[in-house]
């Protein structure tokens, strides 16, 4: 991935300018959180739901390591094998591992955006092995050599036309632009792939940890057939992800599709519990999963950012956010985007790289507002944007702008000094001028200093009362 | 009942009236108020930037300047959210710990001040004109004050209230945020000013001078008609104050 959230401004400037891209995303965004409002308010007891999620997430997080070691050792007694991968490396070579050992030369992928996190498709590719992606979205995105723009909907800043136009020139089928027509498309395209492919990977919803199962929700049925259709199947999934029983799972099935999607419930739900075996019907000969912790353990040993594990990728933070509907997914620079993305950057990436990340967001609070888990994440950021400061990764002007003004605002005669000089300084300006504000200034007006400010006039209304 | 005010940067400097306004409005409520000199900022802008450690000083200063006051109303959500919510979140003296508690119960946004704790649903002025009402995002979300202002405004006579579409979506102003990401912020202020304009009114009110000027700001440059105001203004021009 050559993409950079080091790269944000530029990549803000590039988004503001692709107008279809911007027309696209906002209107997808706001259908969304339109259908999400829909779902929700019909259901009475949402919040009763919303709250009993949040405290099992948790417990989870809180007991993550029984937990794990639970589930380790529930899914070996299933037949599953459970593999721990310390970083992104890891991942990438226990699947590259695996691959090779079943003599995959191509893999089928259900949609997960955690082996987007670790980079896999292009290891894989590197390494001889195609990747091909089979979630329509992220087919899409993938023939166009994109990342996803959306947690959920990896291609929403495409139109049907950009689509069609893909299919023409990767597919060398004829162009049409008739949803029906393309989806039937992709189905013929993909079919000959599920059939001849020796591994599938998927992501993993949840994990089961007292059961030993995973649970994998979507709404194509391409999920369902990588996970079960080829003889191995490799599940990657973030440490995150465990949830306590088989009885947690239907509060985790309520919010996930209605914040998600607006659904009622996902087309399919998938609880893959080991390999086929006699008697217990048929899949595939063996199932892995690879437990990721890349950073997550360390966020996890912070009391207050721990709360961004909670998250389920329900990107319904994406839609509510105003500046996610402006540039969309893309301008982030990274597989995490929008608001929990703004968060999760730094927090992966490490506060040099991910420095402007928390800093794209007017700290409006939509997203905290529609989360299903309640994550506070305009608080996070708030966070976030101090480590990035403790970190010296702040610009060299912003610094000594911030110190010398916190100087003055401790001290009331220098602060009176320092804002009495633009009010002054304005009156110099030929016309009525505003002090300049640059980067402000352009399509709108700086309001003006007031000469006097509001401490005089009150002592000269006091003066007149009198 | 006595209250001392805050008037936050923007008020002091920028739009002194407002404060005026909110001063003449208390007084008409037969409300008495106190300034208490020395006063400067919440500390907001560089708490929102990151620098925490910078702030603990002016955050201090303001729990002591503010300690043993009966109320402190404060004319915009976001400064008053600052010392409510985000106070917390630093580490200031632990001596002053309980007069922080003590203080978050104690300061109050205007609106969420006359309405909860002074009581008054109406206050009888009258304003003949179209208006439609912006909800800051710290007073509406930190703060959940988002019935109290309508209040307040429905209660003027011959007003014509309207709801613009998604008024609690974000100007786009953010503090640094507007001149970090200048021109994402005007295309969030673009989709706000779409949306009054839309309304048909001829005022958009609103509760912080940070959206007031960020959106009167544009409106002013794009040469569109509706023009802000703060509810402390609007108030006071209602009764002729």
């Amino acid at each position: 991935m050559d993409k950079t959230p080091k790269k944000i401004k530029k990549y803000v400037r590039q988004a503001l300018a692709d107008m279809p891209v911007r027309t696209a995303v906002a209107n997808a965004a706001e259908t969304s959180v339109a259908s999400r409002d829909k779902i929700a308010g019909g259901i009475p007891y949402w919040e009763l739901v919303r709250r009993k999620v949040r405290s099992i997430k948790k417990d989870v997080l809180e007991h993550l390591d029984e937990y794990l070691i639970e589930f380790e050792s529930n899914c070996q007694a299933n037949g599953i094998k459970v593999h721990w991968a310390r970083d992104g490396a890891s991942a990438r070579e226990i699947v590259g591992k695996i691959a090779r050992d079943c003599g995959a030369s191509m893999v089928v992928k259900s949609k997960s955006l955690t082996t987007e996190e670790v980079g896999l498709n292009a290891y894989l590719a590197e390494n001889g092995i195609e990747p091909v992606e089979t979630d329509l979205g992220e087919c899409i995105v993938q023939l166009l050599g994109q990342i996803p723009s959306h947690l959920v909907a990896p291609a929403l800043h495409l139109s049907r036309q950009d689509i069609g136009r893909v299919f023409q020139d990767k597919l060398g089928v004829e162009y049409t632009e008739d949803p029906a027509e393309l989806t039937e498309i992709a189905r013929v395209h993909l079919r000959q792939k599920f059939l001849s492919a020796r591994m599938g990977i998927s992501g993993a919803n949840f994990g089961i940890a007292r059961e030993g199962c995973i649970c994998v929700v979507e709404n194509e049925c391409n999920a369902r057939l990588t996970v079960s259709l080829p003889k191995v199947h490799v599940a990657v999934m973030g440490v995150e992800k465990l949830i306590p029983d088989m009885a947690a799972l239907p509060y985790f099935l309520k919010l996930l599709p209605a914040s998600a999607t607006g659904q009622k419930s996902s087309s399919y739900v998938n609880i893959i519990g080991g390999p086929g075996r006699e008697g217990a019907g048929e899949g595939p000969q063996e199932v892995h999963v690879v437990l990721l912790d890349n950073g997550r353990s360390r966020i996890l040993g912070d009391g207050q950012l721990r709360e961004t594990l909670m998250c389920i990728r329900c990107g319904a933070c994406l839609n509510s956010c105003p500046v996610y509907r402006q540039i969309g997914g893309h301008a982030y620079g990274w597989v995490y985007m929008g608001p929990i993305g703004s968060a999760l950057i730094p927090q992966y990436l490490g506060e040099k790289e991910g420095r402007y990340a928390p800093s794209l967001s007017s700290l409006c609070g939509a997203c905290r507002e529609i989360c299903p888990l309640e994550i506070n994440i305009p608080r996070h950021l708030l966070k976030l944007r101090n480590k990035v400061v403790r970190a010296k990764q702040s610009g060299f002007f912003e610094r000594i702008a911030m110190k010398l003004w916190a100087f003055a605002a401790a001290r009331p005669l220098v602060y009176r000094f320092v804002t009495w000089f633009p009010g002054k300084f304005q009156m110099l300006l030929p016309g009525k001028r505003a002090f300049p504000a640059p980067g402000y200034m352009g399509r709108r007006a700086i309001g003006r200093f007031d000469s006097k400010g509001f401490a005089k006039r009150f002592r000269r209304m006091e003066r007149k009362n009198d | 009942m006595k209250v001392a005010i805050f008037i936050p940067c923007l008020t002091e400097h920028m739009y002194p009236e407002t404060g005026l306004s909110m001063v003449k409005v208390l007084r008409h409520a037969g409300i008495e108020i106190e300034y208490v000199h020395g006063q400067t900022c919440c500390g907001q802008p560089a708490f929102n930037a990151g620098y925490r450690d910078e702030i603990i000083p002016i955050a201090e200063r303001f729990i002591r300047l503010f300690r043993g006051k009966d109320y402190v109303i404060a004319p915009s959500g976001s400064c008053t959210a600052m010392v409510r919510v985000f106070y917390r979140e630093l580490d200031i003296d632990a001596a002053l710990r309980d007069d922080l508690d003590d203080l978050c119960g104690r300061i109050f946004e205007f609106c969420e001040f006359m309405v909860d704790v002074a009581k008054v649903d109406s206050l009888g002025g009258r304003f003949p004109h179209k208006a439609t009402y912006h909800d800051s995002c710290h007073l509406s979300r930190e703060l959940g004050v988002v019935a109290q202002p309508r209040k307040l405004i429905s209660s003027i006579a011959d007003i014509d209230f309207v709801e613009m579409k998604d008024s609690d979506a974000c100007c786009g102003f953010g503090g640094m945020f507007s001149a970090k990401f200048g021109q994402l912020s005007t295309e969030m202020v673009a989709r706000k000013c779409e949306n009054i304009v839309e309304s048909g009114a001829e005022y958009v009110i609103g509760a912080d001078a940070g959206c007031l000027m960020n959106i009167g700001g544009y409106l002013r440059k794009n040469h569109l008609s509706p023009q802000t105001m703060h509810i402390a203004d609007l108030l006071a021009k209602s009764l002729d104050l």
